[in-house]
């Protein structure tokens, strides 16, 4: 319904924007040299009176007009309902919603539910209406206020371009609302996570185990909060796939830069760039019901006791993921090396792997630490690979063949299953969330900056 | 000297001689496009090194056409020529820098006392340890002073102990001429370092590992004149012991250093003969317009 | 000897043989370092190999599923008793009725409620809803008594693809010996049958394997995108051309552009926190819909399109700008007229790639809920979904063989597109490609 208003809207505009030149070309009376701006700036100025206001009325309206109904319908309820503490409430509005839109709802519908859910209805055939009537006038009195206002002297194209300045550089800070988006909620769930939780326990304590009193008089089990083994967790399986990855990837991409033909080049390097591009979800399912099970059979042969969700299975495949990472950065901070480099040593009398071991690899070594770190910071980020293959419960080894559990598995499972939003336990999602965040983005910083200034030292 | 030594000398100048000309050739011999005669001696009665009809094609280009000359024991010997006829590429046959171009091929005979070095016996990681290079533009590896210059003795297995090292390392910066300035810093990188000084510590560098000849490609072009000035006089105190190749495209510079020069243009090599007489009396036309700097 | 060189050098020994010596140890080293190379890349090589040979292998068979021919007879009895015609009548009959009539017919000697419960589990629940959909379509049915293929359940299908070990013991399979024996014969009457299995891409989920299809699945995927290029696609062109074409270089732009840097390198999770506190809870959004999901990934997505676009900006050569501005042209008609549609297919290309990442993004969404189990296909941006890699992540935990093979070839699914997407953005970039 909302998108045959916009439509509409969009359809008005575009007639606006005829009319506009239309009335630019008439104020001109045949002069086009005496108008300021092209005729196009006169229709695009008439369009945008039309568009914009309306639009930004619609948007609000949209927004707010269901919690604004809702209100008013529980106003309208009779005092039982209405004075239920906050939680109810909640469940009651989560009925009614179903109640609307047709769905099941929890329990037999009573009869107040009935009228409110009438009410609703009542009211929202209003406010659509309403809706419609304002924002299609709003757009009518924007074209009238444009015609009028064209004129020769107008100067409609720094109008225009103002407005389109304006979007533009909106859409530039949407990168900072982002950043700020995510640092704040992340980080205010996380403070009212650390009233409930002191933050020494999180940061430092050994035990993870986060099942909370679901009801005030539950005993036992008060949660253990400490994310020390998830850190020691990811930190492992991690670890397992960096062993992997960076000696792979690494005399890979030396491989393919100083030794290989052209013609296997072009078919190696996008053949290993395929395997950046598979989505993490494949990798996972290859781990758990391929790598994991044949882990665990080899082990058995020899004797070894292999968990079914070991940290190298999940680990091997990671580092299978990140090897093209590795591989593509270090291409290119090695081709940055500069030809006078490789001739000065060759002329020297060196073989190539001399000159790789001993002028370009110590050359481009902060080059290399800073893809290796960052590979880093993607494997600790991995979500998937560790969800579908790895364990979910806290432990604290540093054998790979047993089970262990990272901080982005706990971040999905506490935040995958029903609990209402201000438990400690959806909170500590947030709280682990936060020092994800926190960690690779002191990863990304110092890789960037130590990849910018090796770059420059050649530049 | 061996027979067969005897006998290939023997051959080679016989070869030689037949495409020696006295005479200058008139303009209207200059259009023969196909194959230019070279005016002027070729042959030295003690050769270091020996190029016989070579040619060079970077893929179908022809780029260097039927070249043959001979190098001097510890003779400084200049390429000159306007940019683009080859003289850089005739220098990089020398010590097999070519190979690094996968679309380049060499023709031809080139001896290193009367070894060919495109023979297939031939390593030319030994080849390179006995013809150094300079670049044009210094290249010092991101390494301190000290392993610059012991870079290359290390790799050939040279030496055995830091105190050979040490020696090593001062000689060679001595007779580059940087051991007094640098004397107190062989720590610090190579890149820490001016232009010229950069410049002498390649030198030393490529002295390091006991060449018996050294191929400067343009050495002085990216240097100051003062830096130049000391670099020249630098390879007029390396003559004693090393045989020097130079590449400029500087004619005062050629007359400075040289006691040959080999006039290139085009990809074939015009004339050749004494640094003096060259600069003085060319004998071909297109030597003396380029001298009188008609083009270039 | 020549009289050459007279080396007062510092090395007294003679260079040629400590060089020849040096050389065969050496050269042992250079080719061990090549080969260390070439099997790294063979590894690697390898890898995507066995990944991609893994799982077509896996998911090939699900392309091609098990039907059984049966006699069906359109009792009127039981679907029209009143012969009314009404096309309510006609809905809800009880077609499962018809569909063991006909099991019985084939097998006559069946008796004893364990058997015939047995035999009946040979069919598909969803063979009733097809002989639903002919009656419903086609009334002139009733009364007749067709062969009919229908859609055998899920075990049998494994059974007939091999993949039951008929060595094992009857308590450790999922299918027993009655039912193998029945199977057998209806195979060797020719009446078992594997057509192509158009069920995976026209149905929702099920709880019924051989029910399943992606179709749920796709459609979300394609209403997602459809938000997420609506969205990250203009805002991300916005501002690449606002930073390098408008922006001033001051402190506020370079941070900016530090923020973008960041955020293209930050874990797709953080995002799903950032979808889950704000589009969810703050703005009160309905869960699991793809309109959530495509904001949450074009929030994803635009640092992506931004530094694409920036490139693509900067490979324009000045010389086309000042050109416009020496005839004229404001600032905005120059970027718009003459440097954008050059830049255009760069930034084209990086969408595409962009686009093509977010359609294998599974963590962020699941913040978001798209972890339900949800049969409809859905209509619209506001109904609830699941995009395709969350339904692989889903039945991936389904024990069923039957599921596993789904599994895989949801993956093919989703790996086939990756490649197209790619693909096509490899050949824009090539047919578009410029040398200023």
């Amino acid at each position: 319904m909302f998108a045959y208003l916009f439509l509409s809207l969009l359809l008005l505009s575009a007639g606006a924007y005829h009319l506009g030149r239309k009335r630019a070309f008439a104020v001109a009376n045949g002069h086009i040299r005496k108008l300021h701006s092209l005729p196009s700036f006169y229709g695009s100025y008439a369009a945008l009176w039309c568009f914009l206001p309306a639009l930004i009325v619609f948007g609000l309206w949209a927004t707010f007009q269901q919690g604004f109904i809702i209100d008013l319908v529980v106003a309208g309820m009779p005092p039982a309902l209405r004075n239920l503490p906050p939680d109810q409430l909640n469940l009651v509005i989560n009925d009614l919603k179903n109640l609307i839109g047709g769905n099941f709802v929890s329990s037999a519908p009573d009869p107040a539910m009935l009228a409110a859910a009438d009410h609703y209805r009542h009211l929202r055939t209003i406010g659509n209406t309403a809706l419609w009537v304002t924002v299609l006038s709003l757009a009518i009195l924007g074209v009238v206020h444009a015609w009028r206002a064209i004129s020769p002297t107008l100067r409609a194209r720094n109008r225009v371009e103002q407005i389109v300045n304006i979007f533009l550089i909106a859409s530039s800070t949407i990168a900072i609302f982002t950043t700020l988006g995510i640092v704040l909620s992340v980080v205010f769930e996380s403070i009212l996570f650390f009233q409930k939780v002191p933050i020494s326990e999180f940061l430092f304590g050994l035990q993870w185990s986060p099942q909370t009193a679901l009801r005030a008089d539950q005993t036992g089990s008060s949660g253990a909060f400490g994310s020390v083994p998830l850190f020691a967790g990811t930190l492992l399986i991690s670890g397992i796939a960096m062993v992997i990855a960076a000696p792979i990837g690494l005399m890979s991409a030396l491989f393919l830069s100083e030794y290989a033909t052209p013609k296997f080049r072009a078919v190696a390097k996008p053949t290993l760039e395929v395997l950046a591009g598979i989505p993490t979800v494949v990798y996972g399912f290859f781990a758990a019901l391929t790598v994991a099970p044949l882990i665990r059979e080899i082990g058995a042969s020899i004797g070894l006791h292999v968990a079914s969700e070991s940290a190298l299975a999940a680990g091997l495949v990671m580092g299978i993921m990140i090897i093209p990472f590795v591989s593509s950065l270090s291409d290119d901070v090695i081709n940055a090396v500069p030809q006078s480099m490789r001739d000065g040593s060759y002329a020297l009398g060196a073989t190539k792997s001399e000159t790789i071991k001993r002028v370009l690899l110590p050359a481009a070594l902060p080059g290399i630490v800073g893809s290796i770190l960052l590979a880093v910071s993607r494997a600790i980020g991995e979500t998937m690979i560790v969800v579908m293959a790895a364990g979910l419960s806290a432990n604290l080894t540093a054998n790979p063949l047993e089970a262990v559990t990272t901080v982005t598995v706990q971040i999905v499972t506490l935040l995958t299953g029903d609990q209402e939003f201000d438990s400690p336990k959806t909170l500590a999602a947030f709280a682990l969330g936060l020092m994800l965040f926190v960690v690779t983005l002191i990863l990304n910083i110092i890789a960037l900056h130590v990849v910018r200034k090796y770059r420059e030292q050649y530049e | 000297m061996s027979t067969t030594t005897i006998e290939v000398k023997a051959n080679l100048d016989k070869a030689a001689n037949a495409e020696v000309r006295q005479n200058p050739l008139s303009s209207a011999q200059i259009t023969d496009y196909d194959h230019r005669q070279t005016v002027g001696k070729i042959t030295v009665d003690n050769p270091k090194m020996i190029c016989r009809d070579v040619n060079v094609y970077y893929a179908e280009k022809h780029a260097i056409r039927h070249v043959s000359l001979d190098i001097g024991a510890n003779e400084v010997i200049a390429f000159i020529g306007p940019s683009g006829c080859g003289k850089s590429t005739v220098l990089r046959c020398l010590n097999r820098m070519n190979d690094t171009i996968p679309i380049c091929r060499v023709m031809g005979e080139i001896r290193l006392e009367n070894e060919d070095i495109y023979d297939k016996s031939i390593d030319v990681v030994q080849l390179r340890a006995r013809v150094g290079m300079v670049f044009q533009k210094p290249n010092p590896f991101p390494k301190s002073i000290y392993e610059n210059v012991a870079y290359g003795p290390r790799i050939h297995g040279m030496v055995n102990g830091k105190a050979e090292m040490d020696e090593i390392v001062r000689a060679s910066l001595e007779r580059a001429g940087l051991l007094k300035e640098v004397d107190q810093r062989m720590n610090e990188p190579g890149t820490s370092l001016s232009g010229g000084q950069q410049q002498r510590l390649c030198i030393a560098r490529a002295i390091a590992v006991n060449p018996e000849v050294i191929l400067m490609d343009e050495p002085c072009s990216a240097l100051d004149p003062i830096a130049t000035a000391k670099i020249e006089e630098l390879i007029d105190e390396l003559r004693e012991n090393y045989t020097i190749v130079i590449v400029t495209h500087s004619m005062q510079q050629a007359a400075r250093v040289s006691q040959r020069t080999a006039y290139f243009h085009l990809g074939d090599l015009i004339e050749i003969g004494e640094t003096d007489q060259l600069f003085t009396n060319p004998k071909h036309k297109l030597t003396e317009d380029y001298i009188t700097g008609r083009f270039g | 000897m020549n009289k050459a060189t007279p080396s007062p050098t510092p090395l007294q020994r003679d260079i040629k043989t400590i060089v020849n010596a040096s050389l065969p140890r050496r050269h042992a080293a250079e080719r061990r370092f090549r080969r260390y190379g070439l099997i790294a890349v063979s590894l690697g090589l390898a890898f995507v190999v066995l990944m991609f040979g893994n799982i077509i292998s896996k998911g090939y068979p699900a392309f091609w599923q098990t039907y059984v021919q049966m006699p069906v007879q359109f009792d009127p009895a039981v679907i029209d008793p009143q012969g009314t015609r009404d096309p309510q009548v006609l809905q809800s009959a009880d077609y499962a009725a018809l569909v063991r009539a006909a099991l019985r017919r084939l097998f006559p000697t069946v008796e004893g409620r364990l058997e015939l419960r047995a035999l009946y589990g040979l069919v598909s629940s969803g063979a009733a809803l097809e002989l639903q959909r002919r009656v419903v379509q086609n009334p002139e049915l009733i009364g007749a008594e067709q062969e009919i293929w229908l859609l055998a359940s899920a075990n049998v299908d494994t059974l007939v693809k091999g993949n039951i070990d008929r060595s094992l013991d009857e308590s450790e399979r999922p299918i027993k010996d009655n039912q193998i024996g029945w199977v057998d014969q209806l195979q060797s009457a020719g009446k078992i049958e594997k057509q192509f299995n158009t069920i995976l891409f026209s149905s929702g989920d099920s709880r019924e394997p051989e029910q399943a299809g992606i179709r749920g699945a796709l459609m979300g995927s394609f209403y997602t995108l459809l938000v997420t290029f609506l969205l990250s696609f203009p805002i991300g062109v916005a501002t690449a051309v606002y930073l390098e074409e408008f922006a001033p270089k001051n402190r506020w732009t370079d941070l900016i552009e530090v923020n973008i840097n960041n955020l293209a390198a930050v874990p797709s999770i953080v995002f799903g926190l950032l979808g889950l506190a704000v589009f969810i809870n703050f703005f009160g959004l309905p869960r699991s819909a793809p309109l959530v999901g495509g904001l949450v990934l074009s929030l994803m997505t635009l640092p992506v399109i931004i530094i694409a676009g920036r490139a693509a900006l900067t490979s324009v050569p000045p010389s086309i700008r000042e050109a416009a501005l020496g005839v004229g042209a404001s600032k905005l008609q120059m970027v718009g007229h003459h440097v954008l549609p050059l830049a255009m297919p760069g930034m084209l290309t990086g969408s595409i790639i962009g686009m093509a990442r977010a359609l294998g993004e599974s963590a962020p969404l699941l913040m978001i809920g798209m972890v339900a189990f949800i049969v409809d296909v859905p209509q619209g941006f506001a109904d609830p979904a699941t995009v395709l890699p969350v339904q692989i992540y889903l039945w991936s935990d389904l024990p069923e063989r039957a599921f596993v093979e789904r599994t895989s070839a949801a993956i093919m699914v989703l790996l086939a597109f990756m490649i197209v997407m790619n693909g096509l953005a490899i050949i824009l970039r090539k047919r578009f490609e410029r040398r200023w």
